[in-house]
């Protein structure tokens, strides 16, 4: 039985006849762009069908076709998602072998599976890979991108990724055309201008391989900027060889002025993908300036602007890699100053999410194309490329460090080499670059084609697999973890300003004095007009100790305490070892030895924690049914609180002791207190304890008068807490020894000397 | 001290480079500019650098001017501040901004480091007691942010406040309430700054300096 349906995508479908036909997907692949052409004429509904026959309504039908498409991207999305969890739950084989090999296994063993059922496994499609798998990865390395590093070593970065991606295509394309002239007879018709293309196509170092596995392995951030930035970076002169060679395969012919012209068209192409992108990252920056009221779609932005840039540069031709780059990393600046924390947010997890499953389906796709592909296996060939490129990969970098490190003050040393020769991974883009070879110029195609793939499987399995237990081995230094700290920061500034005040002193027009220039640029004309309201007066440093304070908040609100007051201070200093001691103030008190003084905290401490836990049960039923108390007793307590209460705000507060007032009044003044921190009164009958925390900020938070010098239990120094003091009441109810004891815990809690003291008593208020 | 001739004297810049250890191309250098600025005179008065029309925006101007003319960075064991300098204390200063030479020792790098970060040092410890206390850190963080007008002061008080608190907790650790914490000692500053290499960033790329791109 065959249903056929039509599929105009607008129209629903309304009427199906009894004849289904089988489609014969393209080989370009199930589940990817273009199989809207899957589309069949419609059929009329109703009419000239002769096979049309009256059914009962269909009440469940099977109609995959319908839903082929999306239903298949979003398996392999599901597939690549399971699999990248599978591999974190198994945790001794993540630390051996990077993700990235692991995944081209698991796309093996799907590939073999398709293959096995019959079907026609997908292969990588170039402009599925283009247009929606890389990008995503290019924005997230390029929005988080280190700019700092990144200038400060960009001529390094330069060199590798321009002179060293030439000297490798030279090196490898001209040695292959001698390996295949000398071979003979199967290779005698490869030529040197394919040969050429195919050493551009191999020699550029892959940023989404390189990302994959440095990841990992937390190199320090010197050694990672040098090879994600000439992978970045060398998408330039890739483009301009490729386009090169491709041109020029059919002539067979390269003269001076074509030369000539490259090294121009490799100049507009790089300045062009970055101006391109720069404008865009304009736009995007001055777009979010006016996005107060509409926050939700801030990301949006941030997305589709970049996304554009990218376009746009690929319209022209230009480096599309290198326009993604520019327009993230001029936007971010402007853009982070003008979101919301909660867009700011959303912005990084959406790319990291994106560029995770974008990573995780070219791996699995790569591996899934393998056993796809037409293969065209020649021994000498894929030997000799993979020799030529491990040997040009070495050399250049040897070269190359030769002569920078003449102009470098931190020298590269030789571990540095070998982990930025060794980590010149190749990747999915010299594939699909490949791929889009033309097989009629190109009858060699699919032996380019295994080569490639050889190469890549050796990097990244080999090197990739081999580059930790090394990086251990020679002991290379690893990325610090250490947060950047506030004092970093100051110390960094006033070292820029230094250098620069230096440098004018000098008369050197150095390095400092045009970044300074160009900071003060920035500041004066550009931030007014991309960065919305107040925020673009903020000078960094203040917006760093926000961003820092801002951090350490939402750390303490997730962690889950509200005992410690949000500060952007480490809990084992306080403000009271800093501040300069004020004279002290006469108070008559006694002076107590510092070990008195500790068992006395010690005792209320555990006092306390016992009370604690009587207090619990305290509401307002069970205090009524408590054995222990009665009602005068709770009425004494109530008034001695009361007049304590009244007494310490006063204290607090420096202000004249008022009346003592009836207990609702003295309530309320507690209760709007903005300082109280504790429970709002429960009934009449329970008297409110509240909890002052006295801001360590305030150094004029007085201490308490001598009540205390007869119980003997006053802590000397303002801790910043509860310094409520035991009533001298408490002396008079002796007599009532059994019913004491509660009384005498109530008050001896209410003495302890604050929260700052310990931590984990105080989450839970003392009355339910 | 030192004042030379109108003509260098050979020997005499070869003193120098031994003891600053500039080449001595680089030193004919800095002496043509220490005569520019210092209007062709044998001393240089802290009138001349401000002069200099870059500094103007610079926030930390005059305590770069003052580190030129503070004894304690003349190598010597003199402490206060002078009136005017002479070309061998101007190059002792500049010397703190060479760059590590290519082959150098552990001990060497660690005692550049120690001296540039003395520099440094000398240059926030204003009053010459050996530390760096909240207030003179503070007055740091204000002319840092001079820049930035009002809305500075308060919260150059907070983020002052806030790094010497890090510098505590890091150097000192846990304190009890009423330890006070004086200042900011040479070592202590050694200790947070451990993670910013000194010896490399600070420094002035001495090598294609031209004496003709000099400005006004």
């Amino acid at each position: 039985v065959l249903i056929v349906y039509s599929l105009t995508s607008k129209e629903d479908v309304l009427f199906r006849c009894t004849v289904r036909q089988r489609y014969i997907s393209p080989d370009t692949g199930t589940g990817h762009g273009g199989s809207h052409g899957n589309k069949d004429p419609g059929y009329a509904k109703n009419g000239n069908g002769t096979t049309y026959s009256k059914k009962p309504f269909p009440v469940l039908s099977f109609d995959y076709e319908h839903v082929r498409l999306p239903f298949e991207i979003s398996l392999w999305v599901l597939l690549a998602s399971l699999m990248k969890l599978g591999f974190h739950l198994i945790p001794r084989v993540s630390s051996i072998v990077p993700e990235s090999c692991l995944l081209i296994v698991v796309g093996l063993l799907v590939g073999g599976l398709i293959k096995l059922v019959g079907e026609d496994p997908p292969v990588l499609e170039s402009k599925i890979f283009f247009f929606y798998l890389l990008p995503p990865i290019i924005l997230d390395a390029g929005y988080f991108m280190p700019i700092r590093q990144f200038t400060e070593n960009l001529g390094t970065i330069l060199m590798f990724a321009v002179v060293g991606t030439l000297w490798n295509s030279f090196f490898v394309g001209g040695l292959l055309y001698g390996v295949c002239q000398l071979e003979g007879h199967k290779l005698a018709y490869v030529d040197l201008l394919s040969c050429l293309l195919f050493g551009s196509i191999i020699s550029a170092v892959d940023p989404v391989a390189v990302l994959a596995v440095f990841e990992e392995i937390h190199i320090n951030e010197l050694l990672h900027i040098l090879v994600f930035g000439e992978s970045l970076l060398n998408d330039a002169v890739t483009v301009v060889l490729y386009h090169l060679f491709e041109e020029y395969s059919s002539v067979g012919l390269i003269t001076v002025t074509d030369v000539f012209l490259g090294i121009v068209c490799f100049l507009v192409v790089s300045l062009g993908g970055i101006v391109v992108g720069a404008i865009y990252g304009i736009l995007a920056a001055f777009t979010s300036r006016f996005t107060s009221h509409t926050r939700v779609i801030e990301p949006l932005f941030v997305f589709v602007y970049s996304y554009m840039a990218y376009l746009s540069a690929e319209v022209f031709h230009l480096s599309g890699i290198m326009a993604l780059i520019a327009c993230g990393a001029v936007m971010r600046p402007y853009v982070e100053a003008n979101i919301s924390h909660k867009s700011h947010t959303t912005i990084k997890y959406f790319l990291k999410m994106w560029s995770s499953v974008s990573d995780t389906l070219i791996f699995i796709f790569l591996g899934v194309s393998t056993v796809a592909g037409p293969h065209q296996w020649n021994w000498t060939f894929v030997v000799a490329t993979l020799i030529f490129c491990l040997v040009a990969r070495v050399l250049g970098v040897v070269g190359l460090t030769f002569v920078i490190n003449k102009f470098r003050i931190v020298k590269l040393t030789s571990k540095d080499q070998f982990i930025i020769a060794y980590g010149g991974l190749r990747g999915a883009i010299a594939f699909s670059l490949v791929y889009l070879l033309n097989p009629e110029h190109f009858p060699m195609r699919n032996m380019f084609l295994t080569a490639i793939i050889t190469v890549i499987f050796f990097t990244v399995f080999v090197q990739g697999m081999t580059i930790r237990p090394l990086v251990d081995l020679l002991a290379v230094k690893k990325k610090q973890e250490t947060k950047r700290s506030i004092n970093e920061e100051i110390h960094t500034q006033f070292l820029d300003h230094l250098l620069t005040g230096i440098e004018d002193i000098c008369g050197h027009y150095g390095h400092h004095h045009w970044k300074d220039k160009l900071n003060r640029f920035n500041k004066k004309y550009v931030k007014k007009c991309l960065i919305a309201g107040e925020r673009s007066k903020e000078p960094q440093l203040i917006a760093f100790y926000h961003k820092m304070e801002m951090k350490q908040a939402i750390e303490l609100v997730e962690s889950g305490g509200g005992s410690k007051l949000p500060s952007a201070l480490p809990s084992t200093v306080s403000m009271q070892n800093i501040q300069p001691k004020k004279p002290s103030q006469d108070r008559a008190l006694p002076q107590l030895s510092k070990a008195r003084e500790e068992e006395i905290r010690k005792i209320l401490r555990t006092n306390l924690q016992r009370t604690r836990q009587r207090l619990r049960s305290y509401n307002r039923h069970t205090l009524i049914a408590d054995p222990y108390e009665d009602g005068w007793n709770e009425m004494l307590i109530k008034r001695k609180k009361m007049k304590e209460l009244e007494k310490k705000m006063n204290n607090y507060l420096t202000v004249p002791a008022p009346p003592p007032d009836s207990p609702t009044i003295a309530r309320a003044r507690l209760a709007s207190d903005p300082q109280a921190w504790g429970l709002k009164s429960v009934t009449e009958s329970i008297p409110t304890i509240k909890v002052d925390l006295a801001s360590p900020q305030s150094p004029e938070s007085v201490n308490v008068v001598d009540e205390f010098s007869k119980k003997g239990s006053q802590p000397k120094e303002e801790e910043g807490g509860l310094t409520m003091k035991v009533p001298s009441p408490a002396k008079q109810r002796k007599d009532k020894t059994p019913d004491e004891e509660p009384q005498q815990r109530l008050m001896r809690c209410l003495s302890d000397p604050g929260p700052a003291a310990e931590e984990e008593d105080e989450d839970e208020p003392f009355l339910p | 001290m030192g004042s030379f001739q109108s003509l260098p004297d050979d020997h005499q810049y070869r003193t120098l480079s031994q003891k600053t250890g500039f080449s001595l191309e680089q030193i004919a250098i800095l002496h043509n500019r220490f005569k520019q600025l210092s209007q062709n005179e044998e001393t240089l008065r802290r009138d001349d650098l401000k002069t200099i029309q870059d500094l103007e925006s610079n926030p930390i101007r005059s305590q770069i001017i003052e580190a030129f003319f503070d004894s304690r960075n003349f190598q010597k064991e003199g402490v206060g501040s002078v009136e005017e300098i002479g070309f061998e204390e101007f190059l002792t200063v500049m010397s703190y901004f060479r760059a590590p030479p290519q082959h150098i020792t552990e001990e060497q790098r660690e005692e550049m480091r120690r001296a540039k970060l003395r520099f440094l040092f000398n240059m926030h410890d204003t009053d010459n007691d050996g530390t760096i206390t909240l207030e003179e850190y503070r007055h740091v963080v204000e002319e840092l942010l001079s820049r930035s007008g009002a809305l500075g002061r308060e919260t150059a008080k907070g983020i002052a406040d806030a790094a010497m608190l890090e510098v505590a907790s890091i150097s000192v650790g846990p304190m009890a309430p009423d330890e006070f914490y004086e200042g900011i000692t040479f070592e202590h500053f050694l200790k947070i700054l451990n993670g910013v290499e000194i010896e490399t960033r600070m420094h002035i790329r001495f090598l294609n300096m031209d004496a003709t791109v000099l400005c006004k």
